[in-house]
């Protein structure tokens, strides 16, 4: 496998490394990775080590478990503690925290939990438990959404009544939206989500350098394609450029995925405005059940209570998800809170920017072994 | 929860419904390739897997790639591949 070979190579890294320390020449660069699937290699590898000093990595709002808010879990119990309900979602949601406890312990309580695999999965219960009624918990950005719209279109198709979904789905031009205008944060350029591309292609992100002058690169998952990334940002900076370039186009196409977009586009609409945690309300950024589904809406079966919880004084996920704080300066990090009692979101998921460096921030060994020594180079 | 794992289409399982199996290091399972119904997507091919949907065609070198990584990342990628192995359609 020569191109997996040519992806790790320390040479072609400690090379890359060279030409971003030539390319930065300004005091001070901030690149905002919004996918937590960034934000775990970054600090599985130690990248944020291997650059520059002037060189910062802000994490974004692209953990869709971190930026759910309190009261929409509070609403999931709810839902799961509803008289012959089996509510069903993926694993990282079962420990979110709401006002009062996760669904774990609505399980423990005798609440009838499941945790799927897929959503396929979710429906299958149902049509194994006709006596039942199936809730499936959903979210995600457009990478997962795709999946929720299919099985919406099966449970339609099958003419399922004892199933529906919970949407909670959101979208990802609304938040970096929000973070381009707030006032917090002056960041120089973005590394965009590599698998929500997959689905929405690279136009979508035009209005990132059209409207506010920042450039944005279309990032992959492994540490080369981090680095390679960062190199495309400080070009186009150094070149005086502002584009959206596509560094991942061996998956990403610039289209998409027109399949995906179609069935989305059949089963969902956008809200009036969502929640984000952290983030505020933010108009437009969620899709919930399309009307001509709304026998499959959770939110039309049940009358939820959707009341609006604010979130533990303690807990600064808000600050971490907008990149205004690292993960380590949060009061509670690594004492109160942690992968094991978590309090806020971010420590949840694994591509949460506080479990991320929980788990890996402080071992650097893959990158040191990698690139060497900075003082090396 | 977004892992894309990648797996290798192994047989069509039911055209009609878009079902497909596809190996993912060893484990098999039926997943849905209905997000790709417009790409010819045949036996041998090479998917991105989320969530039990195959989201993108991909190469045999990206998978690779993709694979020698996520078995890096440890228990997430056991984890995603035990849960895989758990259910199925």
């Amino acid at each position: 496998m020569k191109f997996v070979d040519e992806f790790r190579d320390p040479a072609a890294a400690r090379a890359l490394v060279r030409k971003i320390t030539d390319l930065a020449t300004e005091d001070e660069y901030k690149f905002m990775e919004v996918c937590g699937g960034h934000t775990h290699t970054i600090y599985r590898h130690g990248l944020e080590h291997v650059l520059p000093d002037n060189i910062e990595l802000v994490h974004g709002p692209g953990c869709p478990v971190c930026v759910i808010p309190m009261g929409r879990i509070d609403d999931a119990i709810w839902l799961a503690e509803q008289d012959g309900v089996i509510f069903t979602t993926f694993g990282d949601m079962m420990r979110v925290p709401g006002s009062s406890g996760s669904l774990l312990d609505a399980k423990a309580r005798g609440a009838d939990c499941r945790f799927v695999y897929s959503p396929l999965d979710a429906l299958k219960i149902a049509l194994e438990n006709p006596d039942k009624h199936v809730v499936f918990f959903a979210v995600g950005f457009e990478t997962t959404a795709p999946s929720t719209a299919v099985t919406l279109v099966r449970a339609k198709q099958l003419g399922v009544t004892n199933f529906t979904v919970f949407a909670n789905h959101v979208t990802i031009v609304p938040p970096i939206k929000a973070i381009l205008e707030s006032p917090d944060l002056r960041l120089s350029g973005f590394l965009g989500p590599g698998h929500v591309s997959t689905v929405v292609g690279t136009r979508p992100y035009r209005f990132v350098n059209d409207v506010y002058g920042k450039p944005l690169v279309v990032a992959g998952f492994e540490p080369l394609d981090i680095l390679q990334s960062v190199h495309m940002l400080l070009k186009q900076l150094a070149e005086g450029r502002c584009e959206i370039e596509n560094q991942y186009s061996r998956v990403v196409r610039p289209d998409g995925n027109p399949q995906a977009l179609a069935l989305l586009a059949e089963t969902m609409e956008l809200r009036p405005h969502f929640e984000w945690r952290g983030l505020g309300f933010i108009s437009q950024s969620a899709l919930k059940v399309h009307r001509n589904y709304a026998d499959w809406d959770a939110e039309e079966r049940f009358s939820m209570p959707g009341i609006r919880v604010a979130d533990p004084k303690a807990c600064q996920c808000g600050e971490v998800l907008k990149g205004v704080i690292k993960p380590w300066e949060c009061k509670v990090f690594g004492t109160a809170c942690t992968p094991e009692t978590p309090i806020g979101t971010c420590m949840v998921s694994p591509e949460g920017a506080c479990a991320a460096y929980y788990n890996f921030g402080r071992l650097h060994r893959d990158t040191a072994v990698m690139v060497g020594q900075r003082t090396a180079l | 929860m977004c892992l894309g794992i990648p797996g290798q289409v192994v047989e069509t399982v039911d055209a009609e419904n878009y079902l497909a199996k596809v190996d993912v290091s060893g484990v098999r399972r039926t997943i849905s390739v209905r997000l790709l119904a417009d790409t010819g997507l045949k036996d041998g091919d090479w998917v991105l897997v989320h969530v039990g949907f195959a989201m993108a065609k991909i190469d045999e070198d990206e998978a690779a790639m993709t694979l020698s990584q996520l078995q890096k990342m440890g228990t997430e990628y056991t984890d995603e591949l035990a849960q895989f192995r758990s259910t199925s359609l």
